[in-house]
């Protein structure tokens, strides 16, 4: 058998972002010996790119904000398939979570009185994002990563984990790769794996994730054993950008409509007034008048329609295009010059200012944006217990964007940057709690380790085959097309056709060239995620057969209360990889206990 | 569109070549586009990072007909006409193609003794807007490295990287310096062991700055005259005598970090 590079550790943490970051700081503070592992270089993650600000009921602004308000925000935001009790844990924590950051560096934006800024996005009822300008992101990573740094973890950056292993008794016990700049393996045994990886938008065409949003964690996990839950609840963002084509999809941040921006159509109509649904009719604005005083004083009228909670944003702006009212680039317009100062704008949206004038050479303090929806965010994810992050198999946690549940089925702005501090930081004591506990030493199948090495390596043994970028390629604009914001169940159906020729075709992957920093074999070894997540999200799409928050189904336009009751859970119970079958059955909900349930009833 | 010729670098740390590509352009393409894709047609192996496609991620750095940029913010119409050439930031060892070792940077990041605040009061700190903007400016940064990549202080002479954290790094010890809760004194120590006084002002990485920090004025000078203040000044230094210092002093700061 070769050799290869081999570590031994406590906790291993894949991922990088803010969620493994968080979870390597308590892991490493409980004395654990921790290894953090990422594709990309490290303060790299999707974490570093997030705008409008990270989210907490911490009363800064409007000061009778609490968890409750918080709690009940997201329950509703997510069309009541939230997880509750990470729900309530991540609106009970997030206010320490964020000012335990300032203790480590970070600089948030100041009210007048020397607390920190908070500002509106959709679906929050209150002023509840801190925030830097629109750089929270940045100053989220790079505060963690500092922290990371200064208590000495050990960080493997551009190393890829290809896939999880496990002992005899099924327990997971170390993981697989290889470092990107050199091409070699290597191999970790761990007594706890914590997945903080990610999302999966790289399967869409028109996305704001990057080359590293491939759904490595999501496959990895089912792959092991692991659950998944609803994973037909992807988040398209309403707005991203339209043109130039070669950035369309970029993301343009929420904060600019918290900030005051307003959609448009091409009549110059503000059209959100006409898309409100019941749900929200009592504390929307009805008129124009109406919700522009609530910006300065959220007591003078009721909030604005274009800060309803995403899902209803995106399709409402779909339906628009689709009516023929679009913009000259298939988006909307969304307007902020016409109503706030050049001043204002640059001050509080200095990188979207940057960012159209750089790539569209559009001044966004003179002209109106033009946007749409891109595929963002995906709110399901591997199963896990809401107070320790442990998945159904031992030994596995998981934690941020991979884990299922906190978000139901949509996602409020800001809610994700403070569910990676809440569930990072609960993933370092699950894991370390579960490593103390744990007895034996762990041990690796080499046999396995060396079939994933050989299957990894087969693109270079192929003479002539396929083209990754063109499978890659192909696979997105089915998605795009097949799988997007509105779906309909012949669509799906062909979807699931079309993914097995794909994965045939992944099969016969040829790669030229040597192993150091090859992109070409980087993405060859993606494609095995990215394949098992779309069929999940494929899957589950087609048997949630109602529309519910992310999920738009044109064939069952309404939300069922039956399907609303359940969870869809996806497992591969004979394994096989992104061979292997899925199987998905509907599981009841998690029930909510009477004392969070009142919070619901006296504001129906 | 009009084809258009794209000169790349290729090559790994034992040499190589420029490589003409032909390849038709698009409206509205940064240099990024058109790597991407002549990785998805012609040169699937080309290697060059990036993640975030906007600028806030600061992965993709390389020179772009000799001046450094990032290639996800260069708009191929706003280069003059004729062949673009890419080429990888020069001051780091190659990798492969326009993939170098920045090591050196995460190394001088392991060197800076953390952020030190005094415990939060109830409620958390409180601080005001205008004492955190200093901050907030150098925070920008997406550590690109460009600046790095320019400073002749490294570029000229590779054996400078011992001791010398650049001008990234400066602005990180600026950062600290004037935030307003941390205890630790970095003046001493930024000067001795990180080679400010090595650094003449030359300004080339304030010119190369994708954030537009300004490192020079807003960052280095500043640092240098509060390191010489820490160094000569005797009143200042037995004013902390007396009424008791608050900050840690450089060697004890030092001793936090290997
Ligand atoms: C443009 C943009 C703007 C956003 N704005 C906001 C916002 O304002 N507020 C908000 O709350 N949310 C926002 N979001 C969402 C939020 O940023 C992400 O959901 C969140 O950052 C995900 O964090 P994470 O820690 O789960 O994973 P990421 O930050 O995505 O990190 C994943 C990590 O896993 C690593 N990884 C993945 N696979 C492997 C593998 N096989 N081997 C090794 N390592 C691996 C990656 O290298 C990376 O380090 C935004 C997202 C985007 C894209
Ligand atoms: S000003 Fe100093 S740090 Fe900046 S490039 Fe010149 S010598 Fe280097
Ligand atoms: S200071 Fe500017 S040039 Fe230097 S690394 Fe940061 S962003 Fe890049
Ligand atoms: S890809 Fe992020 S800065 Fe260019």
């Amino acid at each position: 058998m070769a050799d290869y590079e081999s570590h031994s550790y406590d906790v291993i943490i894949i991922g990088a972002g803010g969620a493994g970051l968080r979870a390597a700081i308590e892991a490493k503070g409980r004395g654990l010996n921790v290894a953090l592992i990422c594709k990309s270089l490290l303060g790299k993650a999707h974490t570093v790119m997030a705008e409008g600000g990270v989210a907490a009921a911490m009363g800064n602004v409007y000061s009778e904000d609490n968890w409750q308000v918080h709690f009940r925000d997201t329950m509703r935001g997510g069309k009541m398939l939230n997880n509750w009790r990470m729900a309530q844990l991540h609106a009970q924590e997030s206010p320490d979570r964020v000012r335990e950051l300032e203790g480590w560096g970070a600089l948030f934006d100041r009210t007048k009185d020397g607390r920190i800024l908070q500002r509106d996005v959709g679906g929050h009822r209150s002023a509840r994002l801190a925030h830097v300008g629109d750089r929270t992101g940045l100053e989220l990573i790079r505060t963690l990563q500092q922290k990371a740094v200064s208590m000495d973890i050990d960080v493997f950056m551009e190393c890829k984990i290809l896939k999880l292993l496990q002992d005899a008794e099924g327990r997971v016990s170390g993981a697989i790769g290889y470092w990107r700049p050199t091409g070699e393996f290597i191999s970790f045994t761990a007594k706890a794996v914590v997945l903080a990886s990610g999302g999966v938008g790289k399967s869409w065409k028109y996305t704001s994730n990057s080359w590293e949003g491939t759904g490595d964690g999501h496959a990895m996990a089912m792959w092991a054993g692991a659950d998944l839950i609803d994973m037909e609840c992807v988040q398209f963002h309403p707005t991203g950008m339209v043109w130039p084509l070669s950035v369309r999809g970029i993301l343009v941040t929420e904060g600019v409509r918290g900030d005051g921006g307003v959609l448009r159509n091409s009549d110059g109509k503000r059209f959100m007034f006409d898309y409100v649904a019941d749900m929200f009719r009592a504390e929307t604005a009805e008129s124009e008048e109406e919700a522009d005083k609530w910006y300065d004083d959220h007591t003078a009228g009721r909030r604005p329609p274009e800060l309803l909670p995403r899902d209803e944003v995106a399709r409402s702006i779909n339906s628009e295009v689709k009516a023929g009212r679009g913009s000259p680039h298939g988006g909307v317009f969304l307007d902020i010059a016409s109503r706030r100062s050049a001043e204002f704008i640059r001050r509080r949206l200095p990188s979207m200012y940057h960012q159209f004038m750089e790539l569209a050479g559009v001044d966004i303090t003179a002209t109106a944006m033009e946007v749409g929806p891109t595929c963002h965010y995906i709110m399901g994810g591997v199963r896990v217990d809401a107070d320790t992050t442990a998945t159904t198999v031992p030994g596995l946690f998981a934690a941020g964007e991979v884990a299922g549940g906190m978000h139901g089925s949509n996602r409020l702005g800001g809610n994700s940057l403070s569910d990676l501090l809440v569930f990072g930081r609960r993933a370092g004591m699950g894991a370390a709690d579960y490593v103390e506990g744990r007895t034996g030493t762990p041990t690796i199948d080499h046999d396995e380790l060396e079939a994933v090495v050989q299957e990894s390596l087969k693109p270079f043994t192929r003479e002539t085959g396929e083209n990754p970028y063109d499978i890659q390629r192909d696979l997105q604009e089915m998605m795009q097309s097949n799988v997007g914001i509105i779906r309909t169940g012949s669509e799906l159906e062909e979807a699931l056709v079309e993914l097995d020729k794909l994965v045939e075709r992944a099969d016969n992957v040829a790669v030229k060239g040597g192993r150091v920093y090859n992109p070409a074999w980087n993405l060859a070894t993606d494609l095995p995620s990215m394949l098992t997540v779309s069929r999940s999200v494929t899957l589950g799409a087609l048997n949630r057969k109602e529309s519910r928050g992310g999920h738009t189904r044109e064939d069952f336009p309404k939300p069922d209360p039956e399907f609303g009751k359940v969870n869809l859970v996806l497992s591969q119970p004979s394994g096989g990889g992104m061979h292997g079958e899925i199987k998905i059955s509907p599981e009841p909900l998690l029930q909510m206990p009477d004392d969070l349930k009142v919070l619901f009833e006296e504001t129906k | 569109m009009a084809d258009v010729t794209m000169r790349i670098w290729r090559g790994d740390d034992k040499g190589g070549q420029l490589v003409d590509y032909r390849i038709e352009g698009n409206e509205g393409e940064v240099v990024l586009d058109v790597i991407h894709r002549l990785q998805a047609t012609q040169a699937p192996d080309l290697a060059c990072r990036w993640n975030c496609k906007a600028g806030k991620c600061g992965s993709c750095s390389a020179e772009i007909n000799g001046m450094p940029r990032l290639m996800c913010m260069t708009r191929m119409d706003q280069l003059p006409a004729g062949p673009v050439t890419v080429t990888p930031m020069r001051t780091f060892p190659i990798i492969k193609d326009l993939v170098t070792d920045v090591s050196f940077n995460f190394e001088m990041a392991k060197r800076v003794p953390a952020f030190n605040p005094p415990p939060a009061p109830e409620g958390g700190y409180r601080m005001a807007q205008v004492d955190v903007e200093r901050g907030q400016e150098f925070r920008k940064c997406i550590e690109c490295f460009l600046c790095q990549n320019v400073c002749h202080v490294i570029r000229d002479h590779e054996d400078n990287k011992a001791h010398y954290a650049g001008p990234r790094f400066f602005i990180r010890y600026a950062e600290l310096e004037m935030h307003p809760l941390d205890t630790n004194d970095r003046r001493e120590l930024v000067r001795e062991r990180m080679g400010l006084g090595l650094c003449n002002i030359t300004k080339c990485c304030t010119e190369v700055c994708p954030e537009h920090i300004k490192i020079t004025d807003n960052a280095i000078i500043p640092l240098k005259e509060r390191a010489v203040d820490a160094h000569y000044d005797p009143v200042a230094w037995l004013g902390r005598k007396i009424t008791g210092r608050k900050k840690r002093s450089a060697d004890e700061a030092a001793a936090l970090r290997p």
